[in-house]
């Protein structure tokens, strides 16, 4: 395997010169990174969040996700009431521990966000590799789909399927596309792995015109062998990058159809949901916007911070 | 260069038969009712279902159909040109509802691209210009904020804290809540309903313009040229304006078409939030009901205004880049 490595670090000029491999350039450089580091902390708390919703739900507040407390936490006009010490994130417009279901929330977004991100990342890197390396009518083919997709109004797009898979038990396509959670997973991916496609096209584009894969190429070498053996090795890195960054905006896709009404199903916790909620009292109930709100932009600062920390890591040249 | 726009004209229509198509095709791929069930009111007789059918076509296979609806766009119809049918659920002509709305979503658009490119251009400058010092990490540490913050969240913390309606302190509630005036009826009401939104809406952007003014100039103050330039004298502000931000803006110029085209097909979300009843709101309220005239007329207006920004960034180019020639 060949590596296109960054500039060497300037070697200390006193004690021995000690060789290091990109990958410990790389994370020399993320260690660095307060921000970024910052940034895998929260992930690490959500992780540790969505895996232990239950547990902490069920200890620390005493409540279930769906339990109802109409008559504790809601008054006589049917509004949800404001956090105190049995409730503290207050309640939702059902009279639910809202604390214990914006826990939940991050399970469904964590869930939703990784799984659709890594659908888009396969279908982006096998598309965009063969386009890149074949080159032609494989290229355009691929070229053109990921520039319309790109150029159209996505949300309207992905309301429209989600309206007539999702709004019955049937699903479309006769039944090929099930409401639920793999219908919004479905759908975050199909819109957003041309992202990848094109990134992973243009970079492989330049590496196959490099000597190393003349090289190959003339020990007898075959593509297959050559596109995963020789390019993709040395695509890891924009691939890691680029995937990190489309899960904050997967989570936020997730979110707006959530918010819309059209994303996961009534009964699951989703930050997107609970701020659609939140939109028909916003006069009142502070708290119900307030706290999934400030968890989805953690999450997503979170994942943005890490992204572009591994980008300049990863890449002494972007140079920030 | 007349040849050239004749070219790109011929690519539009292109476009909107591309588009119009599979919006039909979806439409009738995805099935979830009967829209003239829907029409009908309740329990209809077969008879009145009939007729129905007849009236909207709907007894035609989809493509009979399709071709209806060009020959009405292009001729027009009864409710005048260009013609787009009747909406299967508000009951109005859609040419009429299309009119009425518009104006709204237009107005949402402009005055937040207006606010996002001055903010965006204007931060990213700065910080590229003052390359890490405190301002620069401040003002990234704005449009970092700006690309992670949804929208709709926003909106909401917005409307709390300054809509007279909101919950949160009263001396900030200097601002009228949701909703819309048109400009005709009350130019001031029309402007400060509308504040919320275009800031609001241009945040996400101005996040995105930012890093990429800076780092586009951050890039172009490399270049031997603006060594060049400097070389020769020019003051800093001259090499800065003059040839620095003008390769740069280039690839913004692109992004900026795209962005406000795709607005002019409906802020979805925005309008969602501010109860602004403009494109995207109708866009989705009709994708819901299947009311296929309705979302048919937004596709179009959206592929339509997409083709002519395109057009227009081409044009922009060519006098941005006087390299860009065009045969």
């Amino acid at each position: 395997m060949t590596s296109l490595a960054g500039p060497v670090e300037s070697a200390p000029l006193m004690g021995q010169v000690v060789g290091k491999s990109p990958r410990q350039l790389a994370w020399e450089r993320f260690r660095h990174d307060r921000a970024a580091l910052a940034g895998l902390l929260v992930i690490v708390l959500l992780v540790l969040i969505s895996i232990f919703a239950g547990v902490i739900g069920k200890y620390l507040a005493g409540h279930g996700p769906n339990d109802l407390f109409q008559r504790e936490m809601t008054d006589e006009f049917g509004l949800p009431l404001g956090p105190n010490s049995d409730f503290w994130f207050g309640a939702d417009t059902a009279g639910r521990d809202l604390f214990v279901r914006v826990l939940y929330g991050a399970r469904t977004s964590l869930l939703i966000a990784l799984a659709a991100t890594g659908i888009a990342v396969f279908i982006g890197v096998v598309l965009g590799t063969a386009a890149g390396y074949f080159r032609g009518v494989a290229d355009t083919i691929v070229s053109r789909v990921t520039d319309v997709i790109l150029a159209l109004p996505l949300l309207l797009l992905a309301i429209g399927i989600a309206a007539a898979c999702g709004t019955t038990k049937e699903g479309c396509l006769n039944g090929a596309i099930e409401p639920g959670l793999s219908l919004v997973v479905f759908i975050i991916a199909l819109f957003s792995w041309p992202y990848i496609a094109r990134i992973v096209r243009g970079n492989v584009l330049s590496i196959r015109e490099k000597e190393f894969i003349e090289s190959a190429r003339s020990l007898g070498a075959g593509n297959v062998r050559i596109m995963f053996r020789e390019v993709l090795p040395n695509l890891i890195a924009p691939i890691i990058v680029y995937s990190t960054l489309l899960i904050p905006s997967n989570i936020l896709f997730e979110a707006a159809l959530s918010f819309l009404g059209l994303g996961v199903p009534q009964e699951t916790p989703s930050w997107g949901r609970m701020l659609s909620d939140a939109a028909g009292v916003f006069d009142v109930a502070w708290w119900l916007m307030l706290f999934p709100g400030l968890f989805l932009v953690a999450t997503t600062l979170a994942f943005n911070l890490v992204g572009d920390g591994l980008r300049d890591a990863l890449d002494p040249r972007s140079g920030r | 260069m007349a040849a050239y726009i004749v070219r790109r004209l011929v690519w539009v229509i292109v476009v909107l038969l591309a588009v119009t198509m599979i919006t039909f095709a979806i439409f009738y791929l995805l099935p979830t009712g009967d829209p003239a069930v829907r029409f009908a009111g309740k329990s209809p007789t077969p008879q009145v279902l009939e007729e129905v059918r007849r009236q909207f076509g709907l007894d035609k296979p989809w493509y009979a159909q399709y071709w209806h609806f060009l020959s009405d766009l292009t001729t027009g119809d009864k409710y005048g040109w260009p013609g787009l049918g009747f909406s299967f659920d508000t009951r109005i002509p859609v040419r009429e509802e299309l009119l009425e709305r518009a104006p709204r979503t237009l107005s949402l658009a402009f005055g937040a691209a207006i606010v996002w490119l001055t903010l965006g251009v204007t931060i990213g400058i700065v910080s590229a210009l003052r390359r890490g010092t405190l301002l620069d990490r401040a003002a990234m540490g704005f449009a970092l904020f700006g690309v992670s913050a949804p929208v709709f969240w926003l909106g909401l913390m917005a409307l709390w804290l300054f809509a007279e309606t909101g919950g949160g302190p009263d001396w900030l509630h200097f601002l009228p809540g949701t909703g819309y005036v048109p400009f005709s009826e009350s130019p001031s009401e029309w402007f400060t309903h509308l504040i919320m939104p275009w800031v609001v809406l241009a945040l996400l952007y101005a996040a995105f313009y930012a890093r990429m003014t800076r780092g586009n100039l951050l890039e172009t103050m490399g270049e031997d040229y603006i060594r060049t330039a400097r070389a020769k004298g020019l003051t800093e502000r001259r090499v800065v304006f003059k040839h620095g931000l003008r390769a740069s803006l280039t690839p913004i110029v692109t992004m900026f078409g795209m962005d406000i085209a795709l607005l002019v097909g409906g802020a979805v979300i925005t309008e969602t939030v501010f109860n602004i009843q403009g494109l995207g709101a109708w866009a989705v309220r009709a994708t819901f009901n299947q009311d296929l005239p309705a979302v048919v007329a937004v596709v179009v207006v959206s592929a339509f205004a997409v083709a002519i920004m395109n057009l227009l960034v081409d044009i922009v180019y060519a006098w941005l880049d006087p390299r860009v020639r065009y045969q």
